[in-house]
C-alpha cells in the first residue's frame, strides 16, 4: 500500500463490526441462543504448465470455516470466519480483512433486524449479491475475488465481503435495497502474487516479478459507495432497476503522479428481466459503466466508459442434466480516443467483446456425485476458459472434489489468454458440521 | 313382505350407489386432504434416505405451506441438516392453472444469492432423496386420467394415467384412498413395461387439530432398493402465516416460524 502510512492505522477499521461485538458481548451469555456450523476444507492444486512468474504449486490450503447465528429477539446476529493455513504464503501472520491475506478472514459479522414493519436493516460485514447472470456480473459491483475463483476455491469465495448498511424497504409498488459502504469494498483483484497476467505498461505477461499494490480506497465516509435496486413483479417476470456510484472493482486506473494503479471513478446503471420462459429460465440485463474520469475517452490511463448486455436461458436437458447458454457483450464507448491513447494498437482491446458461456451440470448417484462443466468463450478475443469440476458427498459430513481451472487463448494480452500459464487443477476434501 | 324386503333392498343398492361419488370427486377430496388441510401449515420433517447398500443420510428441514386463490399455493422449506445444506431456502409457487409452471427458488445463503430453478422435470429427486419434488407439492391432477378400478370396504383404489406419457418415467399409477379420511395411503408406481417399480406409503396418520394428518411417510425404489422416509412432527394448522413470507424479503431473513 502506497498510502501515507500510519494513516490508515488511525480509522479504527472494523469500525461497525466492532460495535456489533461490544454489543453482542453486552448480553447475558445464557440468553444467547445460537446455531454453530462450519467446516474444515482442504485444497491442493498444481499447474498444468510451467509459468515463470508463479510458483508451480497453485493452491496448497487448509481452512476452518465457523459460522454462528444468534437469535437475539426480533433481530439475528451472524458471525462467519475462515481460519486459514496457506502453505504458499510466507508471512502467515499478517492479516488484512480488506484483501483476504493472513490466518484470519473475516467473511460475515453482521446483525440483521427490522426497524419497521415494511424495511430490515442489515448492519456489517455481509456478502451481498444481485443480477440475474451466471458467473457473469454486470449491476452486481460488490467485491468479487477473482484469485479464489481462478485458483478453485469453492464457488462461495468468488464473493469478498462487503462492510456495509444495507436497507431494504417494503412499499407496495415494489421493493428497494438500499446499500452503503463507507470506506470502498474493491476486488480482491489479480495483482500477480499467486496469478500471472498482462501488463500493459510493459507490454507482457508479468506475475511476482510485477505485483500490482494499487492506491486503496481507504477514506472513510468520502471513498465510499453507493448501491441501488428496485424490483418487482412485471409481466410474469421479475423486473429490477440499479444504481452504483464508486469505483472500477479493480484498479483499472493508473496514477502517472505517484506511478501506481489505482480504483477510478464510476456510476453504473441498469436493468434487468428473469423469468421462466417455455420450460426454462430466461433472463436479460443491461448496464451503462459512466467512468466519471474519462467521460470523452481521451485520458489513456483511465478506463473509457462502457455500455453492457447479456442475456441467457437455463433448462433440464434431460433426467438430472441442466444446461444454460448465455451471451454476454463489452461495448466500449469513444473507442477511437482510446485507441489513440495505447502504447501498442495490436494489443489493445476490440471495442466490442463478445462472450458465450455454457454450463452443464450431471447430477448422478442420488445427487451424491455431480459432474460440472462452465465453459468462457470469446469469438472476438479467440480465447476460453473452462472450468470442469466434479463433487462428491461421501455421507452427511464429508464431500470430495475435484477441479480445474483452465485457459487457452491466441494471445497474451486477451481477457482469458493472459492467464493461459495459469490454467491448474485442483483436488480437495470437505468435513461439515 | 318379501316384496316389500326385496324394495328396500333394491332402494338401499341404489342409495349406496349414489353415495358411492364420482371418481373426480374422490381424487380431488384425496388431493385436499392430502395438500390442502387448513389455510396453511407448518411441520417440521426429519427425512432418512437409506441407498441399497444400507447407507444413510439425514435431511431436516422445516416446511411452511400457504393456499392462495384458485387452488395455487406457496411452499417454503428451510433446511437445517446436513451442514452443506443448512440454512438454505427451497421456495416454491405452485400454479394449478392450464398452461402455467410452478415457480421455484433456492436460496444460497453463503453467496447470498436468489438462484431460479428451470420448472422443466418436477419428477427429479428433492434432495437427493426417493422422494421427487412432486411428492412434496403434489401433482397437479389435470396431469392424469383418473379411473375407479376397486372399492373396498375401507377405500377406493384409483388408477391415474399421464395424459402425455412422455413427461413422466411411469406407465400409470394406482392410488388406495382412505374412504373415511379422503387420504392416499398407498400409490403403486409402474414403469413402461408394466412392472411395479415405486411405492409410497402413508405408514402413520395422527389427527391433529380435527384434520386427518400423515406424520410418517415411506418411498420404496425397488429397482435400486434404497427408500426414504419422512417422519413429520410439530405439525400445526391455520396459523396465519403472511403471503409476505413466500418472498425475496424472507429468503434473506428467515421468518421465526421456520428458524425457531
Amino acid at each position: 500500500m502506497k498510502t501515507v502510512p500510519g494513516k490508515t492505522a488511525l480509522v479504527p477499521k472494523p469500525m461497525v463490526p466492532g460495535l456489533l461485538a461490544a454489543a453482542l458481548a453486552a448480553m447475558p451469555a445464557a440468553a444467547l441462543d445460537t446455531e454453530l456450523h462450519g467446516f474444515v476444507d482442504a485444497r491442493g492444486g498444481m499447474r498444468t504448465q510451467n509459468d515463470p512468474h508463479e510458483d508451480e504449486r497453485s493452491l496448497a490450503e487448509t481452512r476452518l470455516q465457523l459460522d454462528s447465528l444468534t437469535y437475539l429477539g426480533p433481530a439475528t446476529f451472524q458471525a462467519r470466519a475462515d481460519f486459514v493455513y496457506d502453505d504458499l504464503v510466507s508471512d502467515h501472520g499478517k492479516v488484512d480483512l480488506e484483501n483476504g491475506d493472513g490466518f484470519f478472514d473475516l467473511r460475515e459479522l453482521n446483525l440483521l433486524f427490522s426497524p419497521t414493519a415494511g424495511s430490515d436493516l442489515k448492519i456489517g460485514r455481509q456478502i451481498l449479491t444481485w443480477g440475474t447472470g451466471d458467473l457473469l456480473f454486470i449491476n452486481d459491483l460488490f467485491p468479487k475475488d477473482w484469485n479464489s475463483f481462478l485458483l478453485g476455491r469453492d464457488e462461495e469465495y468468488l464473493k469478498a465481503p462487503s462492510d456495509a448498511l444495507f436497507a431494504s424497504f417494503f412499499p407496495a409498488i415494489g421493493s428497494f435495497d438500499l446499500t452503503y459502504m463507507p470506506r470502498m469494498d474493491a476486488d480482491r483483484y489479480v495483482d500477480g502474487r499467486r496469478i500471472s497476467y498482462w501488463n500493459p505498461a510493459q507490454q507482457a505477461l508479468a506475475g511476482q516479478n510485477a505485483v500490482i499494490d494499487a492506491e486503496r480506497r481507504d477514506e472513510w465516509f468520502q471513498d465510499h459507495e453507493i448501491a441501488a435496486r428496485f424490483y418487482r413483479p412485471l409481466l410474469g417476470y421479475e423486473g429490477a432497476l440499479y444504481a452504483y456510484h464508486g469505483f472500477w472493482k479493480s484498479p483499472a486506473g493508473f496514477d502517472p503522479s505517484v506511478g501506481n494503479a489505482y480504483f477510478p471513478n464510476l456510476n453504473a446503471y441498469g436493468a434487468s428481466l428473469q423469468g421462466s420462459l417455455g420450460s426454462g429460465i430466461a433472463n436479460a440485463e443491461a448496464g451503462y459503466y459512466d467512468s466519471r474520469e474519462d467521460r470523452s475517452g481521451t485520458n489513456p490511463f483511465v478506463p473509457n466508459s462502457e455500455a453492457r448486455f447479456m442475456a441467457g436461458y437455463e433448462r433440464e436437458v434431460a433426467k438430472d442434466l441442466t444446461a444454460g447458454a448465455q451471451y454476454y457483450l463489452e461495448w466500449m464507448m469513444d473507442h477511437d480516443a482510446y485507441l489513440a491513447g495505447v502504447p501498442d494498437r495490436d494489443t489493445a482491446r476490440d471495442e466490442f467483446r463478445h462472450v458465450l458461456t455454457l454450463r452443464l451440470t450431471r447430477m448422478l448417484m442420488n445427487q451424491n456425485l455431480v459432474l460440472g462443466l462452465f465453459t468462457f468463450y470469446s469469438p472476438s478475443d479467440n480465447d476460453a476458459y473452462f472450468r470442469p469440476n466434479a463433487t462428491y458427498k461421501l455421507n452427511d459430513h464429508w464431500q470430495l472434489f475435484a477441479n480445474a481451472n483452465l485457459f487457452i487463448g491466441e494471445h497474451d494480452y486477451t481477457f482469458f489468454g493472459q492467464f493461459e500459464d495459469n490454467s491448474n487443477v485442483n483436488l480437495g476434501a470437505r468435513y461439515s458440521f | 313382505m318379501e316384496k316389500w324386503i326385496a324394495a328396500l333392498a333394491a332402494i338401499a343398492a341404489t342409495t349406496v350407489a349414489c353415495a358411492e361419488p364420482s371418481v373426480d370427486d374422490i381424487v380431488n377430496k384425496a388431493n385436499e386432504a392430502a395438500y390442502y388441510t387448513g389455510d396453511d401449515g407448518r411441520a417440521e420433517v426429519e427425512m432418512t434416505i437409506t441407498d441399497g447398500k444400507g447407507g444413510t443420510r439425514t435431511r431436516k428441514f422445516t416446511i411452511l405451506r400457504k393456499d392462495t386463490e384458485g387452488g395455487n399455493q406457496k411452499f417454503y422449506v428451510y433446511f437445517k441438516e446436513p451442514a452443506d445444506l443448512y440454512k438454505q431456502v427451497f421456495l416454491v409457487w405452485k400454479e394449478t392453472a392450464d398452461g402455467k409452471d410452478d415457480s421455484r427458488w433456492m436460496w444460497l445463503p453463503a453467496l447470498n444469492l436468489k438462484r431460479s430453478i428451470a420448472p422443466g422435470d418436477k419428477r427429479t429427486s428433492f434432495v437427493g432423496s426417493d422422494f421427487v419434488y412432486e411428492d412434496v407439492s403434489g401433482r397437479n391432477l389435470k396431469e392424469d386420467e383418473h379411473e375407479l378400478v376397486e372399492s373396498t370396504d375401507t377405500q377406493y383404489v384409483v388408477k391415474n394415467t399421464p395424459k402425455k406419457p412422455g413427461d413422466v418415467e411411469f406407465s400409470y399409477y394406482t392410488v388406495r384412498i382412505d374412504k373415511e379420511t379422503f387420504l392416499p395411503r398407498k400409490a403403486e408406481y409402474y414403469d413402461k413395461n408394466g412392472k411395479l417399480y415405486r411405492i409410497v406409503e402413508a405408514t402413520r396418520v395422527e389427527t391433529i387439530q380435527g384434520f386427518p394428518t400423515v406424520t410418517e411417510s415411506v418411498v420404496k425404489d425397488l429397482n435400486t432398493g434404497g427408500s426414504t422416509v419422512n417422519a413429520f412432527s410439530n405439525v400445526q394448522y391455520d396459523i396465519g402465516l403472511d403471503e409476505n413470507i413466500f418472498t425475496e424479503r424472507f429468503l434473506r431473513r428467515p421468518p421465526r416460524e421456520v428458524t425457531k
